[in-house]
């Protein structure tokens, strides 16, 4: 976070087991809130840069790479609360990651990219809205970061509206984008240890808000459950999906390849 | 050439109190305050209020707070490493400057002259906040270029995350427009 040259991690690939931080730092439940929120910043941010080069158009990519920008500070604030920023970002195995399943899914076509951000952005920003009202060492990043996330979520819901009451091919492929990551959706309302919120409050707000957009969008609700057959909650417990793991291997390579190396 | 901006003043209220600043600490925070941001040189940290506060402890060593326009700013390492080297060459080598997030930054906290000079630069600044969160895009924006309030939205993220793109319907010269936060 300083200018100040941080001398290069020891290379230990942090297991599954010290992904989280041990009582002996006193503060076990807010690191495992920080590594929660943490990890769906940074690895959210990592699949909005995926895009780059590849964006339909060319305000779209500058969009989609500041949002990401957002997301990777709010990811350096909340890993380095926990440990070294680095290592925890390109040495932790992907069963030591503890974000959502949601962010982790590939970016499919724009659509399903928007439909991606409008159901973390919702939830993001009512999240950070109410953590951003407690007593949590976490509130001053949720209260700065939640105004950026504001931004977010209108991008999110003018794309959702704009393509899903445009054309039949954007109409449908907004429908499917939403179908598709509508499973991911349950785990979000699942309580983090560490965070003192109202789930259940947070839950009806994020559905009131997702219904209304997609109402105004022509679109309906998806139906079916908001998990699959596992468990909701499955991500924060370090299950992730296929593909995070070839997003994972190509996002820490560089740093592996070449460990301490600097430009 | 610095002057405290009423962002400034306000963070500084909100921030626990310590004691007043000395004129050894006003005149470190006036030159802290002059260095240029690095991605709008027109402004400087002063007028953009992110420069919360310079304390000189008994040893000499210089404590600067910063805090970022947006929590992934690029920009605060360059800004934390300009300052470091102009008080270094008014002769502080014991300088750390350390960022802080709480009170949040906002665009009403660049200050009056900051804005005039976005706008000169081309650059339509933000809009002052009625109330929380961000201004309704609805809400008109001024051409820098001609002055026209005939503007549209091209796109919500433009050069730097803290800008939209916006053209001018009178003019037709696209424009950025520093984004209310």
């Amino acid at each position: 976070m300083t200018p100040a040259a941080v001398p290069p991690a020891p290379v230990t690939p942090a297991s599954p087991e010290t992904g989280t931080a041990s009582p002996a730092d006193g503060a076990p439940a807010l690191h495992a809130a920080a590594l929660a929120l943490g990890d769906d910043a940074l690895v959210l941010s990592h699949r909005l840069g995926e895009w780059a080069g590849h964006a339909p158009v060319l305000e779209e990519e500058v969009a989609l790479a500041n949002i990401a920008l957002d997301l990777l500070g709010q990811a350096r604030v909340l890993l380095s609360l926990v440990d070294d920023e680095d290592e925890l970002a390109y040495l932790r195995e992907e069963r030591a990651f503890r974000n959502l399943q949601l962010v982790e899914q590939p970016n499919g076509d724009f659509a399903q990219t928007i439909a991606r951000q409008l159901y973390f952005s919702v939830y993001q920003n009512l999240l950070y809205g109410q953590l951003a009202d407690t007593e949590s060492p976490l509130a001053p990043l949720a209260a700065k970061a939640g105004k950026e996330v504001a931004y977010h979520q209108d991008h999110a819901e003018q794309w959702t509206i704009r393509l899903g009451d445009g054309t039949a091919e954007s109409h449908e492929r907004m429908e499917r984008g939403l179908d598709a990551l509508w499973r991911f959706t349950g785990e979000m309302f699942q309580p983090v240890p560490g965070l003192d919120l109202d789930w259940q409050a947070l839950r009806e707000q994020w559905t009131a808000r997702v219904t209304e957009v997609l109402e105004k969008a022509t679109l309906g609700v998806p139906e079916g459950p908001q998990s699959g057959a596992w468990a909701a909650g499955a991500g924060r417990e370090g299950l992730h999906t296929e593909s995070f793991g070839r997003m994972l291997a190509e996002m820490q390579h560089l740093h592996r390849s070449h460990p301490g190396a600097s430009w | 050439m610095v002057t405290t901006t009423p962002g400034a003043a306000q963070a500084e209220q909100a921030a626990p109190a310590h004691h007043a600043p000395t004129a050894l600490e006003a005149e470190l925070r006036a030159l802290a305050g002059s260095v240029p941001d690095p991605e709008l040189p027109v402004l400087t940290l002063a007028e953009l209020g992110v420069l919360r506060s310079v304390r000189v402890s008994g040893t000499g060593h210089v404590d600067v707070e910063l805090t970022p326009t947006y929590t992934g700013c690029p920009a605060i390492e360059a800004m934390s490493t300009d300052i470091e080297q102009v008080l270094r060459e008014h002769g502080r080598d014991d300088v750390s400057v350390r960022t802080v997030l709480s009170p949040a930054w906002s665009t009403d906290d660049i200050s009056a002259e900051g804005r005039r000079k976005l706008a000169e630069f081309g650059i339509a600044p933000p809009r002052p906040h009625a109330a929380d969160g961000p201004v309704p895009l609805s809400l008109t924006v001024r051409c820098p270029h001609c002055g026209s309030t005939d503007t549209e939205l091209l796109s919500r993220f433009s050069s730097t995350a803290c800008k939209a793109l916006r053209r001018c319907v009178s003019c037709r010269e696209p424009f950025d427009h520093f984004k209310e936060l």
